[in-house]
């Protein structure tokens, strides 16, 4: 079966992460069509979905005007997927300490925003991520989850830190002692852009490899001739 | 949880770290402001970022003379003052007043056309820099020779100051039809139009395969309505740059949220009616087609 997969498209690197969404898909056999959600009454029909990285104050007032925000909260209740990366993470966190965030509380987490500087201090760099699955898994393409922790390649733009965890969060990495990854039952967060370069682990391990999440089963596809054609078909 | 990660490799002011930065401004509208109470309200109103600057273009116009970086003091306050990136722009070719903004912190740098050029020949070596640079553009060669030159996002150049779109929907319409034409076009072919554009090869084989330019591409230059913000994003532009738009509006705030909301629902016209009502005067403004050529700001820096 086809999964349909929504990207938070109100503002912010929309076209990343539905690439990034697709090849995570591809690698695994797995079908998606990715839809932009610029407007409420989409999210309920989707099976997962990434907030992108942008501006927190923007992404978060368009939120709030078009009445996404809701939706977005049912979703997760249901326990269905979120990946959210940067701007994402700010408002997906409990405490943005900012009055101009709406913080969607799906993370018990508190971040600081800005939190390794302006733009001239932001960076790339190779990061260790626990719990990351190889994109091809044993390279049979059916995802069975054999691991690959070799490093991530982070790239950090004007990217904020979690500073309090509690709850049930795992942290999966730190950049200088502060969690930048973390993963709560159907929520991954980032503080940095996983979408911006071609390594899809980040958006495998939120989508296809996490227990905690429900994703509808199928879509396993027995030859390579038959994924590119499927997947082929699928891509909006 | 691993503590390994090797800090020798991190690496800053790379093309993916600066392109990166233009990415994040994608859908967003960056607001001209001159003093940090005009930064406030932009940020309000839902700004992605703002530009600070000394005058709004359409004073620059007015007021003639040179037109100058602004004072690194006035543009610190605004830094301060918001939580938003903020931008500052730099004349042409000047390298210094670019390396001040930098060393004051801006996020991105505009080698702008609005300000007076300091070199008549040369843009600013932008790969030098850790900055992310934003340039304009009239037409493909333009944009792709500000990208060989290190430019992390091309806006349109319109012509700043005017509030008449009609110049920046013919930059847009110019960029975006010479991309179809070499998306038609064999190897050799594009290798002649390269030459024929003056821009590199390399980068003309690039948009062509990427059908788009190979950085963000933001529309700029006279955008003073909702419904002009959504007529430059009809024309597949990846976000907008209001200048006086918006503080030369009878009522900057709510001109400013509704430029914001007109973005994000460009393909609905039921919003956008909506989102156009009362909003008070715009900028008065100036038609494109009754300003003498040596007032034009477009032609500076090709």
């Amino acid at each position: 079966m086809t999964l349909e997969a929504g990207v938070v498209a109100v503002q912010g690197d929309v076209e990343e992460h539905a690439a990034a969404i697709e090849r995570a898909a591809r690698s695994r056999g797995r079908e998606v069509t990715v839809h932009e959600i610029r407007e409420s009454g989409i999210v309920p029909d989707c099976d997962l979905l990434a907030m992108p990285g942008g501006e927190s104050t923007t992404i978060s007032r368009l939120l709030r005007e078009e009445g996404i925000a809701p939706e977005i909260r049912d979703h997760v209740e249901a326990g269905k997927p979120l990946l959210a990366t940067c701007a994402g993470l700010i408002v997906a966190s409990s405490d943005a300490r900012d009055d101009r965030v709406d913080e969607l509380g799906l993370l018990d987490v508190s971040v600081e925003r800005n939190a390794f500087g302006r733009q001239k201090d932001s960076f790339e760099a190779p990061l260790e991520v626990t719990g990351l699955v190889g994109e091809n898994g044993d390279g049979d393409g059916d995802g069975d989850g054999d691991e690959d922790e070799s490093p991530f390649p982070a790239v950090f733009i004007r990217a904020p830190a979690i500073d309090d965890v509690t709850g049930d969060v795992d942290v999966l990495a730190t950049w200088e002692d502060r969690p930048v990854a973390v993963k709560q039952g159907p929520v991954v967060g980032t503080a940095f852009h996983p979408e911006l370069t071609p390594d899809s682990r980040i958006h495998g391990l939120a989508f296809f490899e996490n227990e905690a999440a429900s994703v509808p089963e199928g879509g396993t596809l027995e030859s390579e001739a038959e994924s590119e054609a499927q997947t082929g078909a699928g891509v909006r | 949880m691993a503590d390994t990660t090797d800090l020798e490799e991190l690496r800053r002011g790379t093309d993916l770290v600066k392109r990166g930065f233009a990415r994040m401004q994608k859908g967003g509208v960056i607001m001209d402001v001159v003093n940090p109470e005009q930064a406030r309200i932009a940020e309000e109103a839902g700004a992605v970022a703002v530009m600070a600057l000394e005058a709004v273009p359409a004073d620059i116009r007015k007021r003639g003379g040179v037109a100058r970086m602004a004072d690194p003091a006035d543009v610190e306050e605004i830094v301060d003052a918001v939580s938003i990136p903020v931008m500052g722009k730099a004349r042409i070719g000047h390298t210094k007043e670019a390396q001040i903004l930098e060393a004051v912190g801006v996020d991105m740098i505009d080698e702008s056309e609005v300000l007076t050029p300091a070199d008549d020949a040369y843009h600013i070596d932008k790969r030098d820099f850790t900055a992310p640079f934003v340039c304009g553009a009239r037409n493909l060669g333009e944009a792709l020779r500000r990208i060989d030159e290190g430019a992390a996002m091309i806006r349109t150049k319109g012509e700043a100051g005017t509030g008449d779109v009609n110049q920046a929907v013919h930059h847009q319409r110019s960029i975006k039809g010479a991309i179809r034409k070499i998306e038609g076009m064999t190897h050799e072919e594009r290798e002649a139009y390269a030459r024929e554009i003056e821009a590199p090869a390399e980068l003309v084989h690039e948009t062509a395969e990427m059908g788009r330019l190979p950085v963000v591409n933001f529309a700029a230059g006279g955008i003073a309505t909702p419904a002009d913000a959504a007529l430059m994003m009809h024309h597949e532009c990846d976000g907008i740059f209001v200048g006086s738009g918006i503080f030369g509006a009878e009522n900057p705030p709510a001109m400013g949220e509704a430029i914001v909301e007109a973005v994000n629902n460009w393909d609905d016209p039921e919003a956008l009616a909506e989102i156009s009502k009362n909003l008070g005067k715009g900028m008065k403004g100036d038609a494109n087609a009754d300003l003498p050529e040596e007032e034009q700001m477009q032609d500076r820096g090709v």
